[in-house]
């Protein structure tokens, strides 16, 4: 039956064979399952874009990889298993969070810059606006500029469902103020405009400092409060901070001192004794407070970060999801098994057997590379199969009109293969350039599902190519050589 | 041998109405149009699933308007289950839509939601346009250069390609005109069953076309609609089969396969129809139209100077 294809069929065994083994053995080359995408396993998925501000672009890309750590120790922190985090040209930062459900939770600790701020009560500073601002406004023209400095906080008009407002720069000569973007109410002009917290300063040398964040040791816990049972957040400073606060709280006794993360005033105790060396945090949920102190002990993130595009799928839909994928497969497979005996009979079977060979290298290929299965790529897997029947179909119907002049089916086989590879390589290698394409824009764009199905597919299209080609083949040629193949009827329809 | 040629005309004339359809149905201002994800759009996109089935489209609408949402669209899938889009949600905006919800509402879950700021909406539908014009001239190149060895081998790239074409907007058509029956849009899972369609439709095109260059290599002088009609015949064993197959799964898995495949699977099925029609009357009979001087009859008209010239 040929030396030579003795060896083809000695390869395509141990290629099975290790190809089932990879598969099935759980724990292979620190490789133990399939990589499933979020859409089937389920999680969360943020991406962000980065603020640059107007350094060098090595120092921006470089500021951007200390965000992504920094997020990936928070993450490690929360507890959240095999996260996913990674930067994308220019600006991009992307979390994957497979398994997780809680997108709000989520959002509030990888997003937040977490930025630290004490500030103590200004004196009632007051003027009132000289023009009126919109929506779109950040610079705010007033009266008098004197009493508000960069860092204040302060408020436009009265009631209680406004706003305060952090002040990002004072120019005292035309008496405006530059605030934080993300200023959004219209205001006329003739309101009032009330400066309330200004940054708590402290002397160092002679100089002075805002105490903020950046002063604390990264050992910052959750505790119980005795009296009250609500949670706080227990935190220590280093040997500036120490210094700092405790000539702050000197000065502030039976005054408020506000704390501002991100701007926000998350509580205002009354100072009621010098205190150095450590301190706490409260009013937040349990929740809030476990964020927070992650949020301490990893730092502030360097950059601001605006989400792009985010996602859940809860992890019961991403289970369903797979489950309808895999018995897709299933059915189409079985679809194809039972067509392809049925009508092209013997022929029919070895394409069969062909393509559980393929189906194995294919599975072996995922598990091993990894790639990561999508729903889209089981589409692709869907359409590779369907390809690489496909390219049986065109040999079989070749190897029917050889058999049908009257040729042995040896010199039928040989034939119908070279005679459809043209076939079989133009209509394939179209399709990989189409699969090149597709990866390489899903690159680009950051479209997962794209990216996942080209390279999915280009991956199939050269194997069932391959199975096509070399395995089916080799079966055949086996098959020449047994008494079956003077009875050509059972090759063809 | 099945004369196929002889009656392009009639082919014609069935795609352009179809094309015509199609492209009506698609228009967004229209009755019908296709209605667009997230993705493309910007904005977000949340399944909302009640406890209660109570809760009706119009209830829900006027609870997002009160919760400053007037922008909202909704779309009823199940009987407790929407799909809402809004407009891009930032920060806590979404537990605040949860809250609100619950509370007039009663106990919901929100299993999935997707939000796309608009800087991003505008690069995937740009990106999407390049990458596709990007595969056709590479498409083109590739068969051009494969069938290189026949006369005005460039006209054979092009043909695929604008059979392509023709399958790709009719199946976004039909695909319009289903979505006013049933919540269906255009989303990532839609593009890849758009990708899925041009790869099966490609590979059809070329199985006609590799016949048509064997049996023009073989018989070289043999007149131009007798080689078309021979090799689309001799392909029509293969082509049936292949994509009745394929059908037979589609169908299958439109049945079997569960609610998340659904929509790509409609688009697969339908796909297949029309991609295995343009492979066997299209791309052909385009190609001979333009073998016999068709397209110098068009270009001709459209350039008046040449027009006089041959007059």
């Amino acid at each position: 039956m040929g030396r030579r294809n003795i060896i083809i069929l000695a390869i395509i065994i141990i290629v099975f064979a290790f190809s089932v083994s990879a598969v099935a053995v759980t724990d292979i080359f620190g490789r133990s399952g399939m990589t499933l995408g979020l859409d089937l396993k389920g999680g969360v998925y943020l991406e962000y874009q980065a603020e640059f501000g107007n350094e060098s672009a090595s120092d921006n890309a470089g500021r951007l990889e200390e965000t992504k750590n920094i997020i990936e120790r928070r993450v490690n922190e929360w507890g959240v298993a095999e996260p996913d985090i990674y930067t994308m040209d220019p600006d991009r930062i992307v979390v994957q969070l497979p398994g997780f459900a809680d997108i709000e939770g989520a959002k509030s600790l990888v997003g937040a810059t977490a930025q630290l701020i004490f500030r103590e009560q200004v004196d009632a500073v007051s003027t009132t606006l000289s023009a009126s601002v919109n929506a779109s406004g950040t610079t705010l023209a007033v009266a008098d500029a004197g009493g508000f400095g960069a860092g204040d906080v302060f408020v436009i008009g009265s009631g209680s469902s406004i706003e305060p407002q952090t002040v990002v720069e004072v120019n005292q000569a035309t008496g405006t103020i530059l605030v934080t973007p993300g200023f959004d109410y219209d205001h006329a002009a003739g309101e009032s405009v009330v400066n309330q917290w200004t940054p708590a300063i402290g002397l160092i040398d002679g100089e002075e400092y805002i105490l903020t964040g950046e002063y604390l040791l990264p050992n910052c816990y959750v505790a119980l409060d005795q009296t009250t049972n609500e949670p706080i957040v227990q935190f220590e400073w280093n040997g500036d901070g120490a210094t700092l606060f405790s000539q702050i709280t000197g000065r502030l006794i039976g005054k408020p001192l506000g704390i501002f993360l991100d701007n926000d005033l998350i509580s205002w105790p009354t100072v009621q004794a010098q205190i150095g060396a450590s301190g706490i945090i409260e009013g937040m949920s349990l929740e809030e407070a476990q964020r927070l102190a992650i949020q301490l002990n990893t730092g502030a993130l360097p950059l601001t970060l605006n989400e792009v595009r985010t996602q859940k799928i809860d992890p019961i839909l991403g289970a369903d999801s797979l489950n309808a994928g895999l018995m897709a497969g299933i059915i189409g497979l079985a679809l194809i098994f039972v067509f392809m005996i049925v009508y092209y009979k013997i022929s029919g079977l070895m394409a069969c057997l062909a393509l559980l060979v393929y189906g194995a290298v294919m599975l072996a290929i995922f598990k091993l590379m990894p790639v990561t299965l999508t729903m889209s790529g089981i589409a692709a897997v869907v359409l590779s199969i369907g390809m690489a029947v496909d390219a049986n179909v065109l040999i079989f119907e070749r190897i029917k009109e050889e058999l049908r002049s009257g040729r042995s089916l040896g010199a039928s086989v040989e034939t119908g293969f070279s005679r459809a590879w043209p076939a079989i390589r133009d209509s394939n290698f179209t399709t990989l350039i189409t699969c090149i394409i597709l990866f390489w824009f899903g690159d680009q764009l950051g479209a997962a599902p794209v990216k996942g199905f080209g390279l999915t597919l280009g991956i199939g299209i050269l194997v069932s190519m391959l199975t096509a080609i070399i395995v089916t083949r080799a079966f055949m040629r086996v098959l020449t050589f047994t008494p079956l193949a003077k009875r050509t009827n059972l090759f063809h329809p | 041998m099945i004369d196929f040629m002889g009656k392009r005309k009639w082919f014609f004339i069935a795609s352009g109405v179809l094309l015509l359809l199609c492209i009506i149905f698609m228009i967004p201002a229209g009755p019908f149009g296709l209605t667009w994800g997230v993705e493309f759009t910007s904005g977000s996109s949340l399944t909302v699933v009640f406890d209660s089935d109570n809760v009706t489209q119009s209830d829900l609408l006027a609870e997002l308007s009160a919760l400053g949402h007037s922008e909202a669209v909704i779309q009823k899938t199940e009987s407790n289950e929407f799909i809402i889009r809004v407009n891009t949600l930032q920060g806590e905006e979404l537990e605040l839509i949860r809250t609100g919800l619950e509370e007039k509402f009663g106990a919901l879950d929100i299993p999935a939601s997707y939000d796309i700021s608009p800087s991003l909406s505008k690069a995937v539908a740009s990106n999407a346009t390049i990458a596709v014009i990007i595969a056709s001239v590479a498409m083109i190149v590739y068969i051009a250069w494969a069938f290189r060895k026949l006369m005005h081998s460039l006209r054979y790239g092009v043909c695929a390609v604008l059979g392509l074409i023709h399958d790709v907007v009719a199946v976004l058509g039909i695909y319009a005109i289903l979505g006013n029956a049933y919540p269906l849009e255009v989303n990532m899972m839609f593009i890849a069953g758009i990708l899925t369609v041009i790869g099966y439709s490609i590979n059809n095109t070329i199985i006609v076309f590799d016949r048509i260059r064997e049996n023009f290599l073989k018989n070289p002088n043999a007149p131009l609609e007798e080689t078309f009609n021979r090799a689309i015949t001799e392909t029509l064993g293969r082509n049936i089969n292949t994509s009745l197959l394929v059908l037979l799964v589609c169908v299958a898995l439109l049945a079997l396969g569960g609610e998340t495949i659904r929509d790509f699977m409609i688009i697969l099925t339908v796909g297949v129809v029309v991609g295995t029609y343009s492979s066997i009357a299209i791309a052909g009979s385009l190609l001979i139209e333009w073998e016999k001087g068709a397209m110098g009859r068009i270009l001709g008209r459209l350039n008046p100077r040449r027009a006089l010239a041959k007059s």
